[in-house]
């Protein structure tokens, strides 16, 4: 192909947006919409998945060691316990904290009137032990309980079940949310391809009857679709950004006082765009691609 | 040269439209074909610019072989030739003088020649103050000329034409017949299938007439020879 050719596609396509004006804007229009659920999902999705992993690992595991007095025993038990805890196959990390170091926190936490603990320290020195995959957790918990030289394991029984069955379906609900979303893009592209292809069907025929290539006639039919799914995620872009801009600087502060952490404005925002700019392509693209493939068979 | 051997044509719904047709056209003939609706007439052309492919026998346009022909290379097939139809069968968002230049572009030949080339043969069918107009605001005669303007403009060595008179008044369809009769004299094989006997008893050229996918007469300077 010659380079004036390729010129002539790229201007060819510039044109057939104007010339096609009520199709390219159904077109751009229903891009536009596609793009803006792909936008307001995915930035609602990226901060659960975000907030769901904060909460899994805050999960961790207590375990208070038992008291030996004596010094020698006491760090040989102490030693054999934190080997056997880290030679787990599920266990990610092991921190160990001395009764002094627990009892600093204490103090840092409930005030001054502790520290008269500081001569007869009641607490017992802590493994601080997290799971690999932290749904595990029980598991866990209950191989460190079977072991030597553990006084109690921690791990909040109960509340920590409830925190992951949440999670889980939360996830779920975003899984099929993103199923339907999938399904209403498809339907959307796919009724608008269904309009473009009966409009151009015969043009497809003429050119081909004049001699036109597969590849002179789709180039321009293909370069229209990527301009449509370009333009039709400028919207979907600024709106997103803008919502989400305006909602992080309300929703933040308040979710921090429940621990919870919104992902700030960058890097999701350009994420998101790329994504939605991305996915605009690809649907301008394919779209266009497969009207066109349908009648070149001649 | 065109050139058809015992050529057959089944749809797939099993109509045999050819049923065996032989026969030659020269570089430089007017062919007019004729025969009853149903007839065959449309199948014949639509082999020569290979709408459709023979189902038996040989076709060959140009020297090239149809039946051997690989879709990639159709359209370098239809570049040598020049196809009118009944409808026109124009670019309806192009201007008419878009629609000429699809022709050229296609053939990636130079913007300056283009533009020379197709000014001159929408001269020549007499439309070079219409240029900017789109299909829709022309008369019926007027984008027929359109679509033989575009059908000659890379000079080629066949026009094929599919009752290119059929939706045209008396005096237009005289109009069109002129142009062709012109082409014709410039040297370019004409092959016309039509319904008018007007025409073809009047202006008078080889007539290969068409009856159920055989060829029952062929004649050169005969007449319509079918009443009503
Ligand atoms: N695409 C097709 N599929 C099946 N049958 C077809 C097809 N095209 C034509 N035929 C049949 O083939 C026969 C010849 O048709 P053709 O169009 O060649 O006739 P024609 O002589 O051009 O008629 P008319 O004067 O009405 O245009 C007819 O019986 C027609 O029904
Ligand atoms: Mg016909």
């Amino acid at each position: 192909m010659k380079g004036r050719t390729i010129g002539r596609h790229f201007r060819e396509s510039f044109k057939s947006l104007g010339r096609n004006g009520w199709m390219t804007f159904a077109s751009f229009s229903a891009v536009t919409v596609t793009l803006i659920l792909v936008g307001v999902f995915s930035v609602i999705m990226m901060n659960l998945n975000h907030i769901a992993d904060d909460l899994e690992n805050d999960v961790e595991i207590r375990v208070l060691i038992e008291i030996i007095e004596e010094e020698g025993q006491k760090n040989a038990a102490e030693e054999q316990l934190l080997a056997q805890v880290q030679n787990m196959p599920d266990v990610a990390s092991v921190a160990y904290s001395t009764k002094e170091q627990e009892l600093e926190d204490l103090i840092k936490d409930f005030g001054e009137e502790l520290s008269l603990y500081e001569q007869s320290n009641p607490l017992h020195n802590v493994l601080y032990v997290k799971a690999i995959n932290p749904q595990q957790t029980a598991k866990v918990a209950e191989e460190i309980e079977k072991l030597d030289y553990t006084y109690e394991v921690l791990y909040g029984k109960g509340k920590v079940e409830n925190l992951f069955s949440f999670l889980n379906i939360s996830r779920n609900i975003g899984f099929i949310l993103i199923i339907g979303l999938l399904f209403t893009a498809m339907f959307l592209i796919s009724n608008t391809i269904r309009i473009t292809i009966f409009a151009r069907r015969e043009e497809i025929e003429i050119m081909k009857l004049v001699g036109a290539t597969n590849s002179f006639v789709r180039i321009p039919f293909v370069l229209e679709g990527i301009w449509i799914g370009l333009l039709g995620s400028i919207i979907p872009v600024i709106v997103v950004s803008i919502t989400y801009y305006k909602l992080y600087d309300i929703l933040a502060p308040r979710l921090r006082g429940n621990m919870l952490e919104l992902l700030p404005v960058t890097p999701l925002l350009y994420q998101v765009s790329v994504l939605v700019i991305g996915i605009g392509l690809i649907i301008g693209m394919w779209g266009s691609f497969m009207s066109v493939r349908k009648f070149l068979k001649v | 040269m065109i050139e058809m051997k015992k050529v057959t044509k089944k749809y797939p719904n099993g109509v045999v439209a050819m049923n065996g047709i032989s026969t030659k056209i020269k570089q430089g003939e007017f062919v007019y074909v004729v025969g009853p609706s149903g007839a065959g007439k449309s199948t014949f052309i639509k082999l020569m610019y290979r709408e459709e492919k023979a189902t038996s026998g040989e076709v060959m346009v140009n020297g090239i072989n149809l039946t051997t022909l690989k879709s990639a290379r159709v359209p370098h097939l239809r570049r040598q030739l020049g196809v009118v139809f009944q409808d026109f069968k124009l670019l309806p968002r192009l201007t008419v003088y878009e629609n000429v230049a699809y022709a050229m572009e296609v053939i990636e030949e130079e913007p300056k020649k283009i533009r020379e080339r197709v000014m001159e043969v929408l001269d020549l069918v007499g439309l070079k103050h219409k240029v900017r107009m789109l299909p829709t605001e022309l008369s019926g005669g007027e984008q027929q000329r359109v679509a033989i303007a575009r059908s000659i403009v890379n000079k080629p060595g066949v026009l094929i034409a599919d009752e290119p008179t059929g939706n045209l008044d008396p005096e237009t369809s005289w109009e069109i017949m002129d142009l062709f009769e012109e082409i014709n004299r410039n040297g370019t094989t004409v092959v016309m299938a039509t319904h008018n006997r007007d025409i073809v008893n009047t202006v008078r050229k080889r007539v290969i007439a068409i009856e159920g996918g055989l060829i029952v007469r062929d004649e050169y300077g005969g007449d319509y020879g079918y009443e009503g």
